[in-house]
């Protein structure tokens, strides 16, 4: 028995004792390094390199430092870049809210449903999913035209309600802001529903019965008990929903105002229609330090925070 | 069988009661989980609801709060009838079995909430709350998360925020039931102190007989949605009425039996799984030849090793097994004609294992007073 323990190599030592746990571990932070870390280094790169009329078409300098900033420069001093920046978190923030304040009921009635009926239900919000995006995008496109019945009702509801002299012929929808946030509330509510749905699932309905049985009425119960211990899972919804709104291509393409561009557009159109790659790469890195940084830097300080106390008794 | 428990406790009928539960039915779907069920409950009174997992203690508690609604029958507290009362306007408060305690907030917090909607000014809300704290000994606790605090001291903080109302009633439920067994003791005393300085009714629901026992001042012994027994402690664990109640409090011998005599304010019994006669006091009228069951506590029974002198119920048996608890030893003796009869006899001398009464097949005699005799109609 000894022996054979022996015979065994460091290697295989090594690995029982900890080598798996260290391959376990490590595998995300390997994929985290090779396909997020070193792309966003290249990015980084370009984002400060010249443009050229080549391809690639971008070069670095000839001499130290190689680099240089002057499309950051361009970034503080253009007016499209910040319009740009600000619509695309104006919009991303408002569909956000909109997903929180429609996603938060339909969550929470999941979790007062009866089992059979919640898995159907929940089997319902997962459904979109299996249609192709760009097409239930262009379903939406059918929907807001001038002609659409969805367009018509709304118009018919708003002359009904509107006084006489403001009175219209349809309501003009596509190509708006709010053509982006109606669309982006449609595709991303299932991202604020089901995180929402985990992290209300786990509440114990017991403390509900316990602040009732204390005095505090249905809304108070809410208020105090539901909304709080949910803020988890209003957080990853919100995330969820946030980050990729912001950087939103195909929707501002589809139905957005050309005069309003977001931020994912002026990055595709740097790239492919200017063909400015370092441009459109400093795009992306000011997005992502501005936008998506803060966020993770935020979601990760708030889960030690209420890790910490967790380990301490 | 609630009804012979209703006339005994109250004989001006259901009209004193501090808290009158009065015929109430709780149907789930087919399942009758309380069953046409009358009680009442006096005020300031430590009431505990036994009974085993499915009788009917916690729907009845959870009808007491409000949770449940009786599917027919009426709650009245303090003469209030609850029916229309929501669960968040009722003057009774809950302490959980997972005590439920918030945990986004402190100990003073979780204390304090009772008292968030009844427009106390906060003084007085702090004071109620330091009173609390102080009452269950937590008030370097107070800032405290309850993940940050021990199982036993979770157990404090509801209690303390379950009284922080001034309830009329506190309903617990199995109070004990998490804490082990030093805590236990401990805490069930702080449990009766704290009833004893409020003056609150309490009604606890358990499943543990130690624990209702010990608890309270009445218990009723609760089986299928029905009341078997209500009665004192003492009562319900020496006079048992019915096989169940005997058999569900404590631990009991139990053998079928038919009159043959009554004299002497003597009950004699043929009893064919003894194999002689028993001799019972007549504590109550019964008629030679009716079929009994008679049944005897095993602390009851003594042993010895010669025959007793005056003993009037006393057998010979082998001894077939011997279990040591420290305080007490559980001795399983068999008769002659097969039973096993189990005697608990007390410790009460320091003696090594060798000075026992008796060991392993040994003969031995086993007799009690016929006094200790429990006669069963059913």
């Amino acid at each position: 028995m000894e022996e054979s323990t022996k015979g065994e190599g460091a290697f295989s030592r090594w690995f029982n004792s900890k080598g798996w746990q260290s391959i376990i571990i490590g595998t995300p932070y390997i994929w985290l390094f090779a396909f997020f870390f070193l792309p966003f280094l290249i990015v980084l790169a370009m984002s400060m390199a010249w443009n050229v009329g080549a391809s690639p078409p971008f070069k670095f300098g000839e001499t130290w430092p190689y680099l240089n900033g002057n499309n950051f420069l361009r970034l503080t001093q253009d007016n499209l870049y910040i319009r740009a920046f600000l619509t695309s978190s104006w919009n991303a923030a408002i569909a956000t809210v909109l997903c929180l304040l429609i996603g938060y009921p339909m969550a929470l009635a999941l979790t007062r449903v009866h089992k059979t009926t919640r898995n159907i239900l929940l089997m319902l919000v997962i459904l979109p999913f299996w249609t192709s995006f760009l097409l239930r995008v262009y379903a939406w496109i059918g929907l807001m035209g001038s002609n659409s019945w969805f367009n018509k009702s709304l118009t018919a509801l708003y002359n009904t309600l509107a006084p006489d002299e403001w009175t219209v012929r349809f309501i003009p929808m596509m190509n708006t802001n709010f053509a982006v946030i109606l669309v982006t509330v449609y595709s991303y509510l299932p991202f604020m529903i089901l995180p929402l749905f985990a992290n209300l699932e786990k509440l114990d309905l017991t403390l509900n019965e316990a602040a009732m049985n204390l005095g505090a009425k249905p809304w108070q119960v809410f208020k105090d008990i539901t909304l709080p211990l949910s803020i988890p899972g209003i957080i990853a919804g919100g995330l969820l929903v946030f980050i990729p709104a912001s950087g939103e291509l195909v929707i501002p393409s589809l139905v957005g105002s050309a005069s309003d561009p977001m931020i994912g557009r002026v990055i595709s159109d740097e790239f492919a229609s200017a063909r400015d790659w370092p441009m459109a790469s400093a795009v992306a890195v000011a997005l992502l330090v501005l936008l998506v940084f803060p966020m993770m830097a935020y979601t990760y300080f708030e889960g030690k925070a209420q890790s910490r106390p967790e380990e301490a008794p | 069988m609630n009804e012979a428990g209703h006339a005994k406790d109250n004989p001006a009928t259901a009209t004193d009661g501090f808290i009158r539960i009065e015929n109430v039915t709780k149907k789930f779907g087919s399942f009758t989980a309380v069953d046409d069920l009358s009680l009442n409950i006096r005020q300031g009174e430590l009431f505990a609801l036994l009974g085993g997992s499915g009788c009917g203690k916690t729907t009845l508690l959870r009808m007491l709060a409000g949770f449940e609604a009786p599917t027919s029958g009426k709650i009245f507290i303090d003469g209030q009838d609850m029916s229309a009362v929501a669960p968040y306007d009722r003057p009774v408060n809950m302490m959980f079995q997972s005590y439920a305690l918030f945990p986004h907030m402190s100990v003073e917090k979780n204390v304090a909430y009772g008292l968030k909607y009844i427009g106390l000014p906060k003084k007085e809300v702090d004071d109620r709350v330091r009173e609390m704290l102080d009452l269950v000994q937590l008030t370097p606790l107070a800032g405290r998360k309850p993940h940050q605090i021990s199982g036993g001291q979770r157990q404090r903080v509801a209690l303390a925020r379950a009284l922080a109302k001034h309830p009329k009633v506190l309903l617990l439920d199995e109070p004990l039931g998490a804490l082990d067994k030093k805590l236990r003791e401990h805490t069930q005393f702080e449990l009766m102190n704290i009833q004893y300085k409020t003056g609150i009714t309490f009604i606890v629901v358990t499943h543990d007989q130690e624990e209702a026992m010990t608890l309270s001042n009445r218990i009723a012994v609760m089986d299928k949605g029905i009341i078997r027994q209500i009665g004192s402690p003492t009562e319900v664990y020496e006079n048992p009425n019915s096989r169940f109640v005997a058999d569900f409090i404590g631990s009991i011998n139990l053998f079928e039996g038919t009159v043959i005599d009554v004299s002497d304010g003597l009950v004699t019994l043929d009893v064919p799984a003894i194999g002689k006669p028993i001799q019972a006091r007549a504590d109550k009228a019964v008629v030679v030849g009716s079929k009994l069951n008679v049944a005897v506590r095993p602390e009851k029974i003594s042993i010895t090793r010669s025959k007793p002198d005056k003993a009037r119920n006393a057998y010979q048996a082998v001894v077939n097994d011997l279990g040591y608890f420290g305080k007490d030893s559980l001795y399983r003796i068999q008769l002659p004609t097969g039973t096993v009869v189990s005697i608990n006899v007390v410790n009460a001398r320091r003696a090594g294992e060798h000075e026992r009464v008796a060991q392993w097949d040994d003969k031995v005699w086993l007799s009690f007073d016929p006094s200790s005799v429990i006669l069963l109609a059913e």
